[in-house]
């Protein structure tokens, strides 16, 4: 019978399939950073709906569709809720995939959490070779299979080749970047041959410079090297079990990209290698923050990530209906006939649309219910939402269970978290995160832990919390519920960046014109943007630091030092020892650092407060005489004295012109303590002598003590050379 | 059945990742899984036929829920539930038939006014026998939820000729899934055969010096056109190449392989080149019950072209295409959309999806449609495995292969 013959030739399938290599995929359900807070306190981000699907189950469907055989979820924070929800969902009796869960709470890095893997290796060998690391909030429709291939067959060939990383075609311009995943510009260097990664810089600070720093040696060892500005990272990574080990033996590794590909290109750790591989028509993206998530929720509504699609059932989703224009509706949705709902938008199971509302560009999710008159835009509702009558909403994110009275107004790029009231007639501030929890009183790092504890008493403590919150009415309005978190000063800047709303004209206009300044030096430069270059191309901008720019940061550095000094009253011995270590580090002369004291001192003299030039004149000696030593470790040498004076006279006419007319003065006070001494001031006024007008200003002005100087020398070399010392 | 539960999950995984492509191989795939959720069913001695029909429904609803676009699927499980009610309905008749014939006296005792009997059996045999085979589940034996094995030893006990009969009621069991199997695998049979049934009428339509338009990919256009080819018929073939797939490029690939004179043309250039067309044919998606066809995106265009210069529009398709729906219901899923990635590459277009700044919502819509419908007032002639026929004739092909119960499942 056929079924019988076929039931046959799947046993002989299976026991190939023993003999190859099972595909598996190490999952980190856990994005270690604190970008969606504070939606994160409560639910961890792989759980937050992308478009009505939580985020997990769009990686979780695109590994088994690319032929994944078992994937290890790494869970760290709220990792019950994790393991509750695949429990419940399909993935646990899927006939294809296996889907582990790694449980583990003291991990607050992606290198912590391979460590761990690492460890549980050892005891249970789980992980038998090549594995595919992605993190739980990938969106992608990619084909794996042929890259693994490609990757264990370079590993054949050459042991060293550990890691293939994704990278895929993205627009080269800065502002494509900042604008559709609110990420920095990706710099890489590939050899276009064997696709050997050679250099990889995400570039965070300044796009004004304009450049990147290659390291000569790799011109040197490679015929050739493409350069690319316009590629942007998956984040989809195969890697080999070396990649595991690597982590273990490098216990400083938290970040994947900051510290172990960084790590592996620069330290050439026993010459591991990574390569690349570019994705053509597929697709692949990371939800990194609420910038992208906005960005990745659109794309699949415009079915870029296709059959990963609303209106396709790939891992227990309830599909819905394909409307024309764009617009995915549920079969049971309750819509007013005078209530607008625009393109590109998508509605949930049992949501109830009233009248006269306009809903466009939006995503409302499950069981919503929404009042009359409202309107929506750009906005992402979740489940179980209920909004008031003439309510407006505009880039928001509203988490489930959440309350808006009527006539509240949420402003662009507000998140509400879950079960937040927002009172009547309240308008939100854009750009605001509240949540019903109070927000932690120091603000953790980037490097830190999504939330903070994982007590599993959140819940509880919640419901007590609102409760309480009704009672006595809260930040969102005598009738509302929930803390309007506080952005940090230095944070207030980067709001704009990651958040839903689009970008502000100012600050795109504010891109835009960095971006043509960064153009216009690329012109003067004729460095190509993306192109081969070739090893004996001297032309290449290897290294542009500037050395004066460098004496700028090391003044800097100095000064700082100096300050720290003074207020800490560190002994002149110690002040001594920090400078001469920046003085290293920086690799200044000591002439430099004598320059960079003086100038530093008077500074100080200059921002304590004075009423006249004579008090000036006292603090300014004051704090040569109490200083002196220090400087005076520096200006053993005629030279570097001669520097100081240099150092006074420009400051004199730049940057402290309040310390002109005390030139002079100044000067005999440095000559009284010895820190500049007589051949120094003859050979400057020597120097000085043949300059124009304008510079001898200051040379006029100490003509008397020159004079006097000279005189006082006549007589010393008349009597003997006793006083010399 | 685990065996079976787990072929079922794993085929509508496929269905679901849309990782069967075309109509015939996941009506094949189809059709050989429900023989196997026949063959692995337990039929319990009452009412055999509805517990098959029950279990195939199941099975059937998961699958078109998995890909409701491939209306194949539908269309074979309502096949197979038609072949499992003709066979249950030809037993009965037959068993009827001989009840007539060796015991009619019985025939007044039969509580349901008709019967299934056997030589020298008594009338209470023959009353649960009936009970057991013919009759629906009726709102009685619901209620009383009287389990069938009950009415064995009782029948056993009645009678001194009671083993013959246990004997016969098994082999009765037997036959009802004997024949069902029989049936469907003439269904497999039939289904794999199409192609040749198809192109053996190859040569009645096309004639010598003619030129051909098809459009898309079709593995039946292909053989129908190479069975002309064989027969000595010399002719020539434009292909339009279909895009954004381009699933032309490959026909063209085959039929130079095969030895045909072929032409490709842009989609674009159907209108320009109809003029000197004879003949368009075309492979279908699936035919409506209305005679509408639902093609590769394009067909609507081809067709109006042909029908404006009145050239013949013959659409060739399997019986398992033939879909009992019609296109106005709006249970009907007609068309897929995909992803935009085959007109556009991501990267180049990157800035154009530019969510961040402006009003956020993008400007650039990409939409990229799978199918097309033609009206059936553009269709000239379908050519199925049983001839050719009339759009308006579709409505009764489909009465000879679905029952009216079935359409809606």
């Amino acid at each position: 019978m056929g079924a019988q013959k076929k039931g046959g030739a799947r046993v002989s399938d299976d026991s190939e399939e023993q003999s190859r290599q099972r595909l598996q995929a190490i999952l980190l359900a856990d994005s270690f950073t604190t970008k969606f807070r504070p939606v994160t306190l409560e639910r961890p981000k792989v759980l937050l709906p992308l478009v009505n699907v939580p985020m997990i189950d769009y990686t979780l469907a695109w590994l088994e569709s690319a032929g994944i055989e078992e994937v290890f979820v790494f869970c760290c924070a709220h990792s019950t809720q994790i393991i509750d929800y695949l429990e419940t969902s399909e993935w646990r009796t899927h006939p294809n995939l296996v889907v582990r869960t790694i449980e583990s709470h003291k991990s607050i890095s992606a290198g912590d959490a391979l460590r761990y893997i690492y460890e549980q290796q050892t005891e249970t060998s789980q992980i038998q070779g090549d594995f595919v690391l992605v993190s739980g909030d990938t969106v992608s429709n990619m084909p794996l299979a042929d890259l693994i291939q490609e990757h264990r067959e370079r590993k054949k060939r050459d042991e060293k080749a550990i890691m293939t990383m994704v990278i895929k075609k993205s627009k080269p311009s800065l502002i494509t970047h900042q604008s559709r995943l609110g990420t920095d510009q990706l710099f890489i260097a590939v050899d276009p041959l064997t696709k050997q990664l050679l250099h990889y810089e995400e570039d965070k600070v300044d796009h004004a410079r304009g450049s990147v720093c290659l390291d000569k040696s790799l011109m040197e060892s490679n015929p050739s090297v493409l350069l690319y500005n316009d590629m942007q990272d998956c984040y989809i990574d195969i890697c080999s079990p070396e990649v595991l080990s690597l982590f273990e033996d490098n216990f400083d590794y938290q970040h994947l990209r900051r510290h172990f590909v960084k790590g592996v290109l620069v330290d050439d750790i026993m010459g591991y290698k990574i390569f690349t591989h570019e994705i053509g028509s597929s697709y692949a993206a990371r939800v990194d923050n609420f910038r992208s998530y906005d960005t990745v929720s659109k794309d699949i509504i415009q079915r870029w990530t296709y059959p990963y699609v609303p209106d396709i059932n790939f891992g227990g989703n309830r599909p819905v209906k394909l409307g024309r224009q764009g617009i995915y509706r549920a079969c049971d949705v309750v819509q007013s006939r005078s209530a607008v709902v625009g393109a590109s938008t998508v509605v949930g199971y049992g949501t109830k649309i009233g009248n006269g509302d306009r809903i466009l560009n939006s995503v409302i999710g499950n069981g919503c219910s929404i009042g009359s008159n409202v309107v929506i835009e750009g906005s992402y509702i979740w489940n179980n939402v209920t909004i008031e009558d003439g309510c407006e909403i505009r880039n928001a994110i509203v988490c489930d269970g959440v309350r808006i009275r009527a006539g509240a107004v949420l402003e662009p790029g507000v998140v509400l978290s879950f079960k937040v009231v927002v009172g009547r007639d309240f308008v939100v501030p854009a750009y605001s995160k509240v949540s019903l929890l109070q927000q932690p009183m120091k603000e953790d790092s980037d490097e830190e832990l999504e939330y903070a504890d994982s007590s599993s008493g959140t819940a509880d403590r919640l419901s007590g919390l609102s409760l309480e919150m009704e009672s006595k009415g809260s930040e969102l309005g005598p009738d509302g519920a929930g803390y309007i978190w506080e952005v940090c000063e230095g944070a207030h800047d980067e709001e704009w960046k990651h958040s839903v709303a689009p970008i502000p004209e100012d600050k795109l206009a504010e891109i835009t014109q960095a971006m043509d300044d960064y153009d216009d030096m690329e012109d003067e430069s004729v460095v190509p943007t993306s192109g081969e270059l070739k090893s004996d191309a001297d032309s290449i901008n290897t290294d542009v630091n500037d050395p004066c720019d460098d004496y700028g940061y090391f003044e800097k550095e100095v000064e700082g030092t100096f300050l720290r000094a003074v207020e800490e009253g560190i002994k002149v011995e110690l002040g001594v020892l920090e400078i001469n270590s920046l003085r290293l580090s920086y690799n200044m002369e000591s002439a430099d650092c004598a320059g960079a004291i003086f100038y530093s001192m008077m500074k100080l003299a200059v921002d304590t407060p004075h009423s006249s030039a004579s008090e000036l004149y006292k603090t300014a000696s004051s704090i040569i005489a109490k200083w002196k030593g220090l400087l005076g470790f520096y200006v053993k040498q005629t030279d570097e004295q001669i520097e100081v004076i240099m150092k006074f006279e420009e400051m004199c006419q730049e940057t402290a012109k309040e310390l002109g007319p005390l030139f002079a003065q100044i000067l005999h006070v440095l000559y009284e303590k010895d820190v500049v001494q007589e051949d120094a001031i003859m050979r400057w006024a020597e120097e000085k002598a043949g300059a124009d007008e304008a510079d001898k200003v200051y040379l006029q002005q100490c003509e008397t003590f020159i004079q006097w100087l000279k005189e006082a020398s006549e007589e010393e070399d008349e009597d003997d050379d006793e006083e010399e010392d | 059945m685990p065996d079976v539960q787990s072929m079922v999950l794993e085929f509508v995984n496929k269905l679901r990742k849309r990782k069967i492509e075309g109509s015939q191989a996941t009506a094949r795939c189809t059709v050989e899984l429900l023989r196997s959720v026949i063959s692995h069913h337990r039929v319990p001695h009452a009412n055999q036929a509805s517990a098959l029909i029950d279990a195939v429904k199941a099975v059937g609803g998961q699958l078109v829920a998995a890909n409701p676009v491939e209306l194949a699927v539908g269309n074979v499980v309502r096949r197979v539930l038609h072949i499992i009610r003709e066979e249950d309905l030809s037993l009965a008749t037959a068993a009827v038939a001989g009840l007539d014939l060796l015991d009619a006296s019985d025939d007044d005792e039969d509580v349901n006014g008709k019967g299934i009997g056997y030589p020298a059996m008594s009338a209470a045999v023959v009353a649960a026998a009936a009970r057991s085979t013919l009759r629906p589940p009726s709102l009685q034996t619901l209620l009383e939820g009287t389990p069938e094995s009950a009415t064995v030893p009782y029948t056993s006990s009645s009678g001194a000729d009671s083993e013959s009969k246990t004997a016969d009621k098994s082999s009765i069991t037997r036959k009802l899934k004997h024949d069902v199997i029989e049936g469907v695998n003439q269904l497999i049979h039939e289904i794999a055969g199409c192609h040749e049934q198809i192109a053996e009428q190859a040569v009645e339509h096309i004639h010598q010096n003619e030129v051909i338009l098809t459009l898309g990919s079709s593995r039946t256009v292909l053989e129908f056109l190479c069975a002309a080819k064989e027969k000595k018929r010399s002719f020539r073939v434009f292909v339009a190449e279909g895009a954004p797939r381009y699933q032309g490029h490959l026909l063209a690939k085959e039929l130079v392989a095969r030895g045909l004179q072929t032409t490709v043309i842009t989609d674009s250039a159907v209108f320009a080149m109809i003029s000197r067309v004879n003949m368009v044919i075309i492979g279908a998606h699936a035919v409506m019950a209305n005679g509408g066809v639902i093609g590769p995106v394009g067909v609507n265009m081809a067709a109006l072209a042909a029908k404006k210069h009145a050239v013949p529009f013959v659409v060739l398709a399997g019986s398992h295409k033939l879909c009992p729906l019609y296109p106005h219901n709006p249970e009907v899923l007609l068309n897929e959309l995909r992803s935009p990635s085959e007109l556009l590459d991501f990267g180049e277009f990157s800035d154009c999806l530019d969510f961040g700044s402006g009003s956020g919502s993008p400007l650039l819509q990409v939409v990229n449609p799978t199918f097309d419908y033609v009206p059936p007032s553009l269709v000239s002639l379908f050519i199925t495995d049983t001839g050719g026929h009339n759009p308006s004739y579709m409505y009764r092909l489909i009465a000879d292969y679905y029952s009216a119960d079935d359409l809606v499942m």
